[in-house]
């Protein structure tokens, strides 16, 4: 589905990824894991082709998407939540979700809305508010609901849990694990949060200073000692 | 607790008289006299000190009200979408019969279209700053190359006001695009750098292209528009008609100026109309979201050039028409109609209408334009009235007149 090779790319001079290499094949859960400042987010952005990638290639459903823009890339199935959920706070729940949809095809907008409105049922309490009204959780699930309304064969999540309640945490990854098992969405899901996220993946790469270091199933990672240690406090996550 | 706030209020207060004495002492203080010995200086420190006197008193008169008033008089809340709109319809009935109510006359009729121009080039300006989030500081460049686009069609080619006024939006919007290209890079305070400067370009360029645009001296004997060919003249020009001829009245100039301000309030609506609509479409939503957040715009799959340029030739395109408005109303034009202060005072009626709101802008336009033309019987008092009606509206609504946003999509029922 997705397939990343030898991907280099930063920002100016400073390069943050030394070539990548990460493959994700379809209906699959991904994770990848890393500390503060490992490249992830880059990755992504890379990825959706903002900041363009200086060396290495990335395959979307087997077609080259190195150096596209990011307009032309997001139209082909790929649906990226971005860091720090960025809803628009002026805009209403229905207003964020419609933008969701703004490339798809206007005729099935009313059946996308059902279908993540029965995902993420707070959100159709909230409808009429404003985005910037909700609490942090619910506008995280508004920023996934916002990238499933253009119907993506793969999810791109970037840092789902970023600041919300461990509950709350709970909930989203479940809702993943949904999107992924019931709507066989593929997710691509980059996490501090080393714990949930291996434990909902299938599989997971650790990245480290721009460089994947480990991978292997979720499990497995999660009984690597080294990650124990480094990711998950020393054990006791 | 107490005395921290007896405190803080003196402070203020001094603060306040301070800033005023800065203010004052070279603008109020000094005053330049013209005696049989020549020119002298002479102190005028008595104003001064009425001047820090009346700032600082009324500092402490507002924060003292702010405390007393403090959760005992509730916000005002919001007028509900249905007053709103009442409120528009109402405000469009006025200005339909405005110019045959008893107690208008040529004057009125006159002002109200110089106050219809702003209403129109407010909301345009507000698809570029109030939807799309792009601080346009050079406005009146695109009003410019409206005018200056029908004075020479007309000129050149004798093409009508009717057959102008659209090619006028179209320049003007194309001028959009390539100046919106500069622009498309940069974010916020730059952009409004970066547009200023564009505006004050287009400006030098009319004052000094001597061939084309007269330079300083303008474009005179710009021709008057007519209705479906009934000229407002005195005397029709050869084979056509007047208007007061076909229907039958004595002939009068409040023809036209009536015919002017219907001219106006027309252009103007379909401005309105069409940000109404366009909102609720695609790329006015796009507009909106690119505001809000650009990069959660691009991984939505939107392309924000695009997006950016037809906000910027959006704008451009209604500034244009009503350029070639005050181009026919005026019959003379010169470079001297669109200096930056015009651009400034767009501007301000859109941030001082509440960024967005239509029904703000119509009162922003009445205060800023409207209150200096009326307050012309206070002679030199006239800017001091402006300054303080202005002070007033940013103690009482600081986010601007009316800054609630609506929402352009509802379901019917939610439950």
């Amino acid at each position: 589905m997705l397939r990343i090779e030898g991907l280099q790319s930063g920002y100016g001079r400073i390069q943050a990824l030394h070539g990548i290499d990460i493959a994700v094949t379809e209906g699959e859960i991904v994770a990848l894991v890393g500390a503060n400042g490992a490249g992830k987010t880059t990755l992504l952005m890379t990825i959706c082709g903002n900041p363009r990638a200086s060396a290495g290639k990335v395959w979307l459903a087997g077609e080259d998407i190195t150096g596209l823009p990011t307009h032309h890339i997001m139209r082909r199935g790929l649906a990226h939540s971005p860091e720090g959920r960025r809803i628009f706070p002026r805009m209403s729940v229905l207003e964020n979700l419609q933008m969701g949809a703004a490339r798809g095809d206007p005729a099935h907008f009313a059946q996308d809305l059902e279908r993540v409105l029965d995902l993420f049922p707070r959100l159709k309490e909230r409808l009429a508010q404003r985005g910037g009204t909700l609490s942090g959780g619910e506008q995280q699930m508004l920023a996934i609901g916002r990238a499933l309304m253009s119907r993506p064969k793969i999810l791109l999540l970037d840092e789902p849990s970023l600041g919300l309640a461990p509950l709350v945490v709970r909930q989203i990854f479940e809702i993943v694990a949904e999107i992924n098992r019931e709507q066989g969405v593929t997710v691509f899901l980059v996490e501090q949060n080393a714990f949930h996220a291996l434990k909902l993946a299938h599989r997971g790469y650790v990245m480290v200073n721009g460089k994947v270091t480990m991978s292997g199933s979720g499990a497995e990672l999660l009984a690597n000692e080294e990650i124990r240690a480094h990711y998950l406090g020393g054990g006791h996550g | 607790m107490e005395a921290k706030t007896a405190r803080t209020l003196l402070v203020d207060a001094l603060l306040g008289g301070l800033v005023a004495a800065a203010m004052a002492l070279p603008m109020l203080g000094v005053r330049l006299e013209d005696s049989a010995n020549g020119l002298s200086l002479s102190g005028r420190l008595d104003w001064v000190a009425w001047a820090v006197g009346i700032v600082a008193g009324g500092r402490l008169l507002i924060g003292l009200l702010r405390l007393l008033l403090a959760g005992r008089v509730p916000s005002p809340p919001a007028p509900p979408r249905a007053v709103m709109a009442y409120v528009g319809w109402a405000m469009v009935a006025f200005a339909l019969v405005l110019p045959f109510l008893p107690f208008s006359g040529r004057n009125l009729v006159d002002k109200a279209t110089l106050v219809l121009i702003y209403v129109m080039l407010g909301w345009g300006l507000n698809i570029v700053v109030g939807l799309a989030g792009l601080l346009d500081l050079g406005f009146v460049a695109f009003y410019a190359v409206g005018a200056y686009s029908y004075a020479l069609l007309s000129q050149t080619f004798g093409l009508s006001f009717w057959v102008c006024l659209p090619l006028a939006g179209l320049l003007a919007a194309t001028f959009g695009m390539i100046l919106g290209f500069p622009v498309l890079r940069l974010r916020g305070d730059y952009i409004a750098i970066v547009t200023m400067g564009l505006g004050e370009i287009i400006r030098v360029v009319l004052q000094n292209w001597q061939d084309v645009t007269g330079g300083p001296n303008g474009i005179s004997g710009i021709e008057r528009p007519s209705l479906f060919g009934l000229s407002f003249k005195m005397v029709p020009p050869e084979g056509k008609q007047t208007f007061a001829e076909f229907f039958g009245l004595e002939y009068s100039a409040d023809h036209r100026v009536i015919f002017l301000y219907f001219l106006i309030l027309a252009l103007a609506l379909l401005t309105n109309l069409f940000t109404l609509r366009i909102r609720r479409l695609p790329v006015g939503r796009a507009w909106e979201a690119l505001r809000e957040d650009e990069i959660a715009c691009r991984s939505l799959g939107i392309n924000p050039t695009l997006v950016k340029l037809s906000a910027f030739a959006t704008g451009a395109m209604f500034a244009g028409f009503a350029g070639s408005f005050f181009a026919t109303r005026q019959g003379f034009i010169s470079p001297e109609s669109f200096t930056f202060i015009e651009s400034a005072v767009i501007l301000a009626i859109v941030v001082l209408g509440g960024m967005g709101s239509q029904i703000g802008i119509v009162l922003a336009a009445l205060l800023l334009v409207g209150l200096p033309e009326w307050f012309r019987e206070l002679q030199q008092f006239r800017m001091l009235a402006f300054g303080g009606a202005m002070v007033l509206i940013m103690l009482w609504k600081p986010s601007g007149l009316l800054s609630t946003r609506e929402p352009t999509i509802r379901l019917k029922d939610t439950s």
